[in-house]
Parts: structure tokens; sequence; C-alpha cells
């Protein structure tokens, strides 16, 4: 492996998800297990509920829920889906 | 009060505003479902979707929200600016363009729904108040859920939304390939209406169609139609309603020319539709100016199209016969409009042509040549879209004068242009060559609902302008030009012998009467003298035998004869019979 994935200081996620809709219930959870098991403490996780704050999801172009964003650090990244495969997020989130 | 909330039992639609579409589908889509238009790239699906939004929003104030999967929303109205559409200023009040390209960027990891983008519009259309959306490039969405099974589920999760929210619905669909046309196949079964346009290119030319394959719940046309897409955007070309119902007009509008107008009773039947044809050069085009001038001296506005040849050079070439078309210009009641005749596909120029009638709205048009389109008209498609034309501009009362390039009457080649057949009025010119000139024949073919002259006349055309001058036939041809005049001379000449023979003869009977007259009164006084003579006679004997018998008794007095009774019983008879004539 090239790099450790505590390497990766000031990881930023926002999670847009619709109410608990299936999907959307079922991203949430898969996304804390990753982020307990593989990210450090820096990691800042935003979740965000569609059906509360549409006009955040029109600014973010947002339609597919759920819709797991990475921020920062650059590239950003886009991953859409209930985040089932934890290798092929990680992969995402922190391979180039 | 409050509206109750209860589904309409019978369906209603809601214009498109899309000529001729709204026809084909005897409204419009369906109000508050789901309607599917599919085709290949480039056949018109943005347009049609889009067309039918804007024209809710600006014609009906219905606002609208556009979700575009594949193209920017910048893109949209930069496209949108080409047909004239001010998005920009929509944008603001009625029009809601949601960008919702997929990035490429976007990785797909497990299942997920369309949920929160429903939410998000859901929220959208209500703050605007929308009645209409539009998701323009479904199958892209569709592709990124990868899952056949996903994808029928999130397609019946929109149109539930649009059952609940009560918007009316365009999905557009991009297909073409045989096997995702298999895919989406199932599409056509869960909306509610089916559009499908499609693009075929014959002999080089590009010929767009639309065809309604579903509408739930109401009657439609399920022909294909021809649709144009130009700078007036998206027209469906349909045949029109199956029953022809027009305004019908005795009023007379005058051809410019008075003798023409004498022939047809009166002139053109206002609303009518006049073709001239003829070959080259038979003034085809200085009759229509005719027309058209008369026109914009009644003060009625006229459009003249014209192919392949540019308006000035028109003006002049009909100034030079005397028609003047300049001032008439210049006031604004003639419009002119040249163009090229372009491709096979005519359906495009038809609908310009159109536009530009509803534009200028004129009482009055001329189309030189008609048949620079009609040549054009093999394509059956082709003859619909000029017939549908015609069509329109009678039912608008347009009076319309065609011109059309023909060698002669031959019907086949005038049929097949499909013309003749919608013209009220059929004009012909031709060239009559005699004696080594030729001339200009004008008769008219046909014209309805007006008696009219038969015979062949002679069209002069000089810088005084244009006559019609009767023909002679002389040893079963027909005369005209020099070999009219020589007739004519010779006529004359004919004519005044004639006249100078009669003359003599009558002199001469004039003669034999004074002489008739003259003889009666020789033999009347004739009759008088020989009367005369007869009484001088018959006085001279009388007297002459009185005399004898009176001398015969004075002899016998004299002579003292004894008296004889038998003598004197003579005597007295001779007496008598003397005194008898006296008395007559």
């Amino acid at each position: 492996m090239a790099r450790s994935p505590s390497d990766t200081g000031g990881l930023a996620l926002r999670l847009y998800v619709a109410g608990s809709a299936p999907n959307s219930v079922r991203a949430i959870a898969n996304l804390r297990a990753l982020c307990e098991e593989h990210f450090a403490a820096a990691t800042t996780v935003e979740i965000v509920d569609l059906l509360q704050e549409p006009e955040r999801a029109l600014a973010d172009g947002i339609l597919v829920t759920p819709t797991l964003l990475k921020l920062s650090p650059p590239p950003t990244r886009r991953v859409v889906g209930n985040l089932s495969d934890a290798s092929k997020v990680l992969l995402t989130l922190v391979g180039t | 009060m409050k509206a109750k909330k209860v589904q309409p039992a019978v369906l209603t639609k809601c214009a498109t505003g899309i000529q001729g579409f709204d026809e084909i589908t005897r409204g419009g889509l369906p109000e508050g479902r789901t309607t599917l238009v599919m085709g290949a790239a480039g056949c018109g699906k943005t347009v049609f979707a889009l067309q039918s939004v804007v024209n809710g929003a600006r014609l009906r104030k219905e606002a609208a929200i556009f979700v575009a999967f594949e193209e920017s929303s910048r893109q949209i109205v930069v496209n949108a600016a080409t047909f004239g559409w001010d998005l920009p200023h929509l944008e603001h009040s009625k029009l809601f363009f949601l960008d919702a390209r997929l990035s490429p960027d976007i990785v797909t990891v497990g299942e997920f729904d369309l949920a929160g983008m429903l939410a998000v519009l859901g929220a959208k259309a209500k703050e605007i108040n929308a009645r209409r959306i539009v998701f323009d490039g479904i199958d892209v969405l569709l592709r990124l859920l990868d899952n056949p099974s996903a994808e029928r589920i999130e397609i019946y999760r929109i149109r539930d939304w649009l059952a609940e929210t009560g918007l009316s619905g365009i999905m557009t669909l991009k297909v073409g390939l045989p096997e995702t046309d298999q895919h989406y196949a199932f599409l056509q079964f869960m909306v509610d209406c089916v559009i499908t346009l499609r693009q075929q290119v014959v002999d080089g030319s590009a010929f767009r169609t639309l065809r309604v394959v579903k509408y739930r719940g109401s009657g439609f046309s399920a022909d294909e139609f021809p649709i144009s897409l130009t700078d007036q955007a998206m027209q469906v070309t349909n045949r029109g309603p199956i029953e022809l119902v027009y305004p019908v007009s005795d009023e007379r509008v005058s051809s410019g020319i008075p003798r023409l107008d004498k022939m047809l009773r009166g002139g053109y039947h206002r609303g009518s539709n006049v073709l001239i044809s003829g070959a080259p050069g038979t003034a085809k085009s200085t009759l229509a100016g005719l027309f058209a001038a008369a026109a914009c001296r009644r003060g009625e506005r006229t459009l003249y199209v014209s192919f392949d040849e540019g308006p000035q050079q028109i003006v002049r070439n009909l100034g030079s016969v005397g028609v003047t078309l300049g001032r008439h210009l210049k006031s604004g009641i003639l419009r002119m409009y040249s163009t090229r005749t372009r491709g096979p596909n005519v359906e495009d120029q038809f609908s310009d042509l159109r536009a530009r009638v509803l534009a200028f709205a004129p009482r009055c048009l001329v189309i030189d040549p008609l048949s620079a389109l009609s040549t054009k008209l093999a394509h059956v498609a082709s003859a619909d879209a000029a017939q549908q034309f015609l069509d329109y501009l009678k039912g608008e009362g347009i009076t319309v004068v065609n011109t059309s390039l023909l060698d002669g009457i031959q019907t086949s080649e005038a049929t097949s242009a499909g013309i003749s057949t919608v013209a009220d009025t059929w004009i012909h010119l031709s060239y009559v060559a005699n004696e080594g000139e030729r001339n200009r024949a004008l008769t008219i073919v046909k014209s309805r609902g007006t008696g009219h002259s038969n015979q062949v006349r002679e069209l002069t055309l000089s810088d005084e302008g244009v006559t019609l001058t009767d023909v002679f036939t002389a040893q079963g041809k027909v005369l005209m030009g020099v070999a009219r005049w020589e007739w004519e001379q010779h006529e004359r000449a004919t004519e005044k012998r004639a006249t100078e023979a009669t003359d003599l003869n009558r002199l001469q009977l004039e003669l034999a009467q004074a002489e008739a007259v003259a003889r009666k009164k020789v033999v009347e006084v004739e009759m008088e003298a020989r009367r005369a003579e007869i009484a001088v006679l018959s006085h001279a004997t009388g007297s002459a035998s009185r005399l004898l018998s009176a001398d015969r008794a004075i002899l016998r007095t004299m002579r003292h004869a004894d008296e004889d009774p038998g003598a004197r019983r003579t005597r007295a008879s001779v007496a008598k019979k003397a005194r008898a004539p006296r008395k007559s």
C-alpha cells in the first residue's frame, strides 16, 4: 500500500440523504463504520437531509440520494449509492 | 371557497403551442401525466420539450421546471435564443432550469434512488407554482442506475410523484441503437403518452418526422408527420382537419388586368388560390406583379415571395412593363421576401413562409414561382407540406397567386405537383410560334365557381403595360403579333372593297328605280291623252249622225215630202241613239 488511511488528515466529507429512505439509512451506517475503521478523528462528516434543506442540495447539484461529497483535500470526489462496498469507497476517497 | 381536489373524470390536456401538434393530439399533452419523447440524437427531443414549456410560460403564464441531464442550462439558454426565445427573461419568473449533468468523476457504490431529487424539485415546484416539468435525457440517469429493476422502480417513482403533484411531465429518452431500444421498451408501457421522433436521410436530405405512438384515454392520429426545425422552432406538418371548412367569399379582387377581370367575370375570388403556369418568359411574374400592384393600390397588405431572384431585380423588371412596386415597398404595404430554393426537404421552407405570413398578416400573397418548391415535391411528405400551406392560406382568407413553370398543360406534370387540384383558378400562358415569331397566349384552364371566357387571348407587353387582345383564328390557326396585324389589314381592305361594291350597287338600283318611276309617269300621261282622244272621237261621231238626220228633215221639209210613217219611226230611234253617248 502506498499510503496508510491515517495519513489523510483533514478529510472533509458531506453526505446527502433523503430522510429515512432505506438507501439513505444504509449509507449513513456504512459511512460511520468506514470512518471508525479507517479514518482519524480529524475527519469531519456532515450529514445533510435533503428533505429538510433542498436549497443546499440544489446549490451542490445533488440529484440522487444518497450522495457523498469529498470536499477536501483535493481532488473533490462524488460518490452516489448506499456505500455498500467499503473498499471501493476507500479507493475513491483516498486513492489517486 | 376551497376548490375541491377531485381528479377530473375527463382527461384534460395542456396545449404545447407547437404548430400542428396540438391538432393531431386533439389538444396537446395529457395534463398531470407523463409523456415520453423518444428519438435518436438530433431529432428535436429537447426542442419539443423546451418549446412546450416555453409556450406554456409565455402564452398561458404557466411556470415550469426543466431538468437537463445532458446539456448545461447555459447551453440550453444559448440554443433557445436561436428560436427567438428570451429564456433569461422567463427564467426570472416562469422557468427554472436545473443543471443535472452528472459529473464525470462520479462513482457509484451501491444502490441509490431519486427520492432526493424529487424532494428538491417538489419544493421548487411549490415555490414557483410550476405546472409542467421536463426531464431531458432521462436515459443518462437510468444508465447510472445500471440495473433494470432499479430503473423501473425509479420511473414509477417519477410517475407517482407527477400524479401526486399534478405536474404534467415530459421525459425525453435517447434511443436509436437496437439494444437500448429493447432495454427501454418497458418505459413505453409505463407512461401515458409516447411520441417518437425520427430523422431519415433521403437523397442526401434530412427529413424529420414525428409520430404519436400511444396516448392513453385520447384519440389521436398515429401517422408519421413531417416536422420542421427552423428559427421558428418546431412545427409539425399535418394535413389539417379532415373536414374542409373555409370561409367562402363572393368578393372579387382584380387580377390587375381589366380584360382578364372581364374574362373571369369580375376577377379572382377573394381568398382563392390562383395558379399561373407557363413556359419560361411567358410573363408569369408580370401577371403576378400586376396582381400585387393592384392589391397595394386597394390598400391591402401584400407579401411577394420569390425564389432565386432578388427583390430589386423583380421591381426593376416589372417597372419595365409599367408595373410600379417601388412606392408600395416604401410605404410598407408591400413586403418582398426573396430566398433560395434549398434541398429537397421543402418542409422547412413552408414553415418559414407560414411564419412570415403570420408575422406580416397579408391579404394577398404571391409565390413566384411555387414550382421552385413543387419540382421537389416528389416526396409525399413535401407534397403534403405544399397542400397544407395552401390550405392554411385559404383558411386565413388570403388570396394567393402562385406561378408555376410548366412547359405545357400536361395534367400529369401538374398533378404530380399536386397544386393544380388545389388551385381554384388556373391560368396558362403559352407561346404560339407562327411565321417566325413567338407570341404570348393566355388561356383560363379552369376557374372554380365562376363563369369564364374559354377563348385564347394574346398577351402583349409594352412600356405602357400589359393588355389582352383578341386573337384571330384563320385557316384553323390562331393568329398573333404581326400575323394578326396583317390579318387585320387584310380584313380591313376586304371590308372596304365590300362597302364600295355595295355603294355602287345601291346607286345602280336607285337609278333603275328612278327610271321606273319616270316610265310610270310617261305611261300615265299617255293614258290621259288617249282617254281625251277617245272622248273627242265619240263626241264627233254623235254630232255627225244628228246632223245627218237633221239635215234629212230639213231636206224633207224643204222638199215638202209627205210623211212616211216608217221614216218617222226611224228618225226617232236615230235621235234617241244620238242622245245616248252624250249622257255618258
